[in-house]
């Protein structure tokens, strides 16, 4: 793919809420565009706008007027089908609460999206044990998410997120539920595999350390874009 | 594949859960295997008996001869046809002569049904060869049933003395001596009646060479044609009115098990509503890991399928040694079931075939799987942000 390309067109995006007979306006006409291997942030306070932003960007939800053109797909016009096939092919997801599945080891944790794209056991194997190492887990592979800390569960979460390549992974709020250290630790292993995988991360945020290693800052108010900072 | 792992799982980890209903449903499952092979035990034991004992291939009446209607039994004998006398002869057939008379056993006058056999017969389970060895010239040999001799107090070696009418409309009356006491199952060829030597019957009636019934063996292949004097009733009219109360039987225990396979399957019903309510964020991280909801729909289907699995082969496994060992051992039944009028043996012995396993199974299989289905249908409106949030949309 040409590094120069965008790989996230936002045009003009909108998106309501209804809230009975009136609605309420999470985005107001949201236009940028990301490119391959950017590090970028969606900042802002709560209700800007920034989760419902990134689950547009992850064909999680549908825009009410205008659209995204992620991977060369609009979001608008995705099947649910087509939707759950992006997700699976292109796009890493990394939750506040990391979401990994409780029945399921660290190691099963990792392969299950490689298991959705059918890949085969032993590739399956050795892309996971190597998922395990960029996030120093490779040591709790059998380990079930309850005997995880905090900071550990998160980077099953990323290793699962970075184990399929994916050309994007959206993180919302990776770090909220983190101590300092932890923050920073994860935030390293990010900025790592962006720079030597050169997948692009999206982040929602508003934590200080996260903002501090972004590499471009769009700010968010109100749902509409108030600011977009090039850091490097 | 991953979808049977994912759900196997999903179900084992949910512990205790997924035991209640499990044991619920297998027994259940059990449940409806041992009613449905009781009643099957019972049906084949009582027409066994029914075969065994009275109406062996099938019989010939003579036209006029109703056993509901006892005023009948005046009329309803005739000369033996030439070609079913060729059958007695042959060891094919037997005949009984029916008349209706009064006892009097203890000096009390009591109704009852004198019934003519050839003591070397062979058609029917009957001991009939007791008239034989016990004739002799100065009283009739009689042979009864238990619930008979319970009915009248009678006992081997007692005479009781007997009053019939002739074919030409005289009284006569002579002694019986009880030679015998038979323990039946089946009641039709026990209650009110005393068995006596065919021939002897045919002289106290005057009617030599006549009959009422002429019973076919068992595994007789061709049925005699015969004159309009006598029908021949095949074992499903013979059977019919057993087979109707089997039914009835069936149908009533039908609701029963409905009930309960309804109470199993509500159970199974409410544990998928509630996992769908539970597992939210896990279905809108699974939706947002690739999975369509398709795919999400068939694993929490299988979940609840994968119940009616495990139900049976729990079932299987305390259902199967227990359910063979009743089958061997069967059931001793109460004495007051005996009086119900119905050829019940004493030990009932439940019946199981592959094909009550396999019709159980599988209703148990498509019913879990319906139940499990239902709820998960409002994943198909679920939006994945909702799911993520913990909503349910």
């Amino acid at each position: 793919m040409d590094d120069n390309k965008n790989i996230i067109l936002v045009e003009e995006l909108v998106k309501d809420y209804s809230m009975g007979s009136s609605y309420f306006r999470a985005l107001n006409d949201i236009s940028f565009t990301a490119k391959k291997g950017e590090f970028t942030g969606l900042v802002g306070p709560s209700g800007s706008g920034k989760t419902t932003l990134l689950n547009i960007l992850g064909a999680l939800d549908n825009p009410t007027q205008g659209d995204a053109i992620v991977l060369g797909k609009s979001v608008k016009s995705l099947t649910h089908k087509d939707a759950a096939r992006l997700r699976n092919n292109s796009i890493g997801f990394i939750f506040q609460t990391y979401n990994l599945l409780p029945v399921y080891s660290v190691f099963e944790n990792v392969e299950f999206p490689l298991l959705l794209l059918k890949k085969g056991k032993e590739e399956r194997e050795e892309a996971v044990m190597k998922a395990l190492s960029w996030v120093g887990l490779t040591s709790k592979a059998k380990s079930r998410p309850n005997q995880l800390s905090g900071g550990e569960s998160q980077r099953v979460a990323v290793a699962r997120a970075m184990v399929k390549n994916p050309v994007i992974v959206l993180a919302d709020e990776p770090t909220a539920n983190l101590d300092a250290e932890n923050s920073h630790n994860i935030i390293r292993t990010m900025l790592k595999l962006n720079e030597e995988l050169k997948t692009t991360f999206i982040f929602a945020t508003h934590d200080e350390k996260v903002i501090s290693y972004l590499h471009r800052k769009i700010v968010l108010n109100d749902g509409k874009i108030v600011n977009d900072i090039n850091l490097n | 594949m991953l979808t049977i792992k994912l759900a196997f799982k999903n179900i084992t980890h949910a512990g205790i859960r997924t035991w209640l209903n499990v044991f619920v449903l297998s027994f259940a499952f059990v449940l409806i295997v041992f009613t449905e092979g009781f009643y099957d035990g019972m049906a084949q034991q009582v027409k066994d008996a029914m075969v065994n004992s009275e109406i062996g291939g099938g019989q010939f009446w003579q036209k006029d001869y109703d056993p509901f209607d006892p005023f009948s039994l005046e009329q309803s004998h005739s000369i033996i046809p030439d070609n079913l006398s060729n059958e007695i002869n042959k060891g094919n057939a037997s005949a009984v002569l029916i008349v209706s008379a009064a006892i009097f056993p203890r000096g009390h006058v009591q109704s009852a049904l004198l019934k003519g056999i050839d003591p070397n017969q062979k058609i029917v389970n009957l001991p009939s060869a007791v008239l034989d060895h016990n004739a002799d010239t100065n009283s009739i040999p009689g042979l009864i049933g238990s619930r008979m001799a319970n009915n009248t107090g009678l006992s081997i070696g007692d005479f009781v003395s007997v009053r019939w009418r002739n074919i030409h409309g005289t009284f006569d009356a002579a002694d019986i001596k009880i030679v015998d006491i038979m323990s039946t199952d089946v009641q039709t060829i026990d209650r009110d009646q005393i068995w006596i030597p065919l021939n002897k019957l045919q002289s106290m009636l005057q009617a030599p060479g006549q009959a009422t019934i002429i019973t076919m063996k068992k595994t007789v292949s061709t049925i005699p044609s015969v004159g309009a004097e006598w029908k021949f009733r095949n074992l499903a009219y013979l059977l019919k009115d057993i087979n109707d109360n089997l039914n009835r039987k069936k149908v009533s225990s039908a609701f029963m098990y409905i009930l309960l396979l309804s109470m199993a399957l509500l159970a199974v019903f409410d544990t998928q509503v509630l996992a769908i309510f539970r597992r939210r964020k896990e279905i809108g991280t699974l939706m947002a890991l690739g999975m369509t909801r398709w795919n999400i729909i068939s694993l929490f289907t299988l979940e609840g399928s994968m119940l009616g699995v495990l139900a049976f082969v729990t079932g299987m496994i305390y259902g199967l040694p227990l359910l063979t060992l009743l089958a061997k051992t069967g059931f001793a039944l109460p004495s007051m079931v005996q009086g119900v009028g119905s050829s019940i043996p004493p030990t009932l012995y439940p019946k199981y075939g592959i094909r009550l396993y396999l019709i159980t199974t599988i209703i148990l299989f498509i019913s879990v799987m319906i139940v499990s289905f239902l709820p998960t249908r409002r994943i198909t409106r679920l939006k994945p942000t909702d799911a993520l949030r913990g909503k349910l949309s």
